[in-house]
This record gives C-alpha cells, structure tokens and sequence, in this order.
C-alpha cells in the first residue's frame, strides 16, 4: 500500500489528506484517482501538477513499492 | 539554515540573534513578509499556508544551497511559517551576512524570488466571500526570471 497524501487545494477537492492506496505504479494510481472523483482527476491533469514521490518530484511515470510515499501538489506560493 | 515554524515567528529578535557575534560581517541584509489586509482588492481576513513537512525543508535548503553557491556570503538564513497566519503577521524571515552589502542585498533578493516560486507552500485566503487558493502571481516568476543566467 502506498501512501498518498494531498497538499492546497487538491486536499479541499479531494477531501482527504492521507489515503493507504494498493497500486504497482504513479500510472496507475493517478488513474484510479481519476476514475474514483472526476474534479479531482481534471485538476490533477492541469499543468503545474506534480507528483512527489519519496519527496523527490517525479515527471515520468515510476514503479511504486508498498512503503513509497506519494504526494499530489499543486503550483506552489512561498514567501 | 532553514526553518519550518508553524508558530508566530519574531523578525526582531531573529535578525538580533543573526547579527550577534558577527565579526566576519560587514553587511547583513533582511527581509521580513507580511500577511496583507487585501489581495487585488479583495479583503484578507486571515492566510492559511499549507506545506509539506520533510520535502518543504529539503527544497528550502536546496535553495538556500543554490544561493550560497551564487553568492560571496558568508551566512543564511530563512525562516517561513506554516499553519495559521493572522493579517499583519509575519509569514517569511530572510537574513544573508556577507563581506560587503552588494552581495548581501543581491543574495537576500535573490532566496526572496526562489522561495516564492519553487518553496513547497499553499496559501489559502479568507475573506467575507469564502475561501481561495492562491498561486505564485505572473510578477512573482518575472522577478524570478531576472537570475536566469544566458548560456
């Protein structure tokens, strides 16, 4: 199970922060996200949308472990 | 140094303790960000920065890095707040010690523009007509583009 956390305004669409997910890639499990909740499949398609996985940002699609940690982010405002 | 604080955060007294024993200083820049009252025109009553504990440290410190390598200084440091910020509150402390001003002020200018556009946080506004998510403004990552270096 990996575990899947939400960050801005993708926690507030998806109404969850952290979710245990079973899945075997980022593909596959940016897919079944957008299968289960359409708004947040289209905001998660949006540019400016990134994965995090292990705290690295990831652009290609990678295998997951059970024990990767995945986080959907979207366009940042620090400062 | 970076730093994640998800409690009020003082800039006086960072900026005294950044500047105690500092012989090797000739110049130390600051920079202090506030939560405004309003946001082009729409009232502000409270700002909620969303990050990620873990990665929003490790890409501060990157930047951080990136700024120490860019710029004859001697020291950093940025402090940024997480969680719950009241209007008028400080959100961000940036402080940069070099030999001379020039590098200081460019440097603090500088971690200034990164953090705004690559610092993992989300803000969160809250007003009289509800809530909404803000991104880094288009003048945000023009000023960020002035450090691009041509090929």
């Amino acid at each position: 199970m990996a575990r899947v956390l939400m960050f801005g305004v993708l926690q507030d669409l998806a109404g969850w922060r952290t979710r245990e997910i079973d899945t075997t890639s980022l593909s596959a499990l940016t897919d079944l996200l957008m299968t289960e909740d359409a708004v947040l499949g289209e905001r998660l398609s949006r540019p400016g949308v990134f994965a995090v996985v292990n705290q690295t940002m990831v652009r290609t699609d990678v295998i997951l472990a059970p024990d990767d940690e995945v986080a959907f982010v979207p366009p940042v405002s620090g400062g | 140094m970076v730093r994640l604080e998800d409690t009020p955060i003082d800039p006086g007294a960072l900026l005294a303790e950044f500047v105690r024993n500092r012989g090797d200083a000739g110049a130390v820049v600051n920079f202090t960000g506030l939560t405004r009252d309003a946001t082009s025109g729409q009232p502000v009553s409270r700002l909620t920065l969303d990050a990620y504990p873990g990665w929003t440290e490790k890409v501060m410190a990157e930047l951080e890095a990136e700024t120490r390598a860019r710029f004859d200084v001697i020291d950093v440091l940025a402090v940024h707040r997480w969680g719950v910020v009241e209007v008028g509150q400080p959100i961000v402390f940036v402080a940069v010690a070099a030999v001379h001003r020039r590098s200081a002020f460019e440097a603090a200018d500088f971690l200034m523009d990164q953090l705004k556009t690559h610092a993992p946080f989300w803000k969160k506004e809250d007003g009289p007509d509800g809530s909404r998510w803000i991104e880094a403004r288009p003048e945000d990552h023009a000023d960020a583009a002035r450090w691009i270096q041509p090929e």
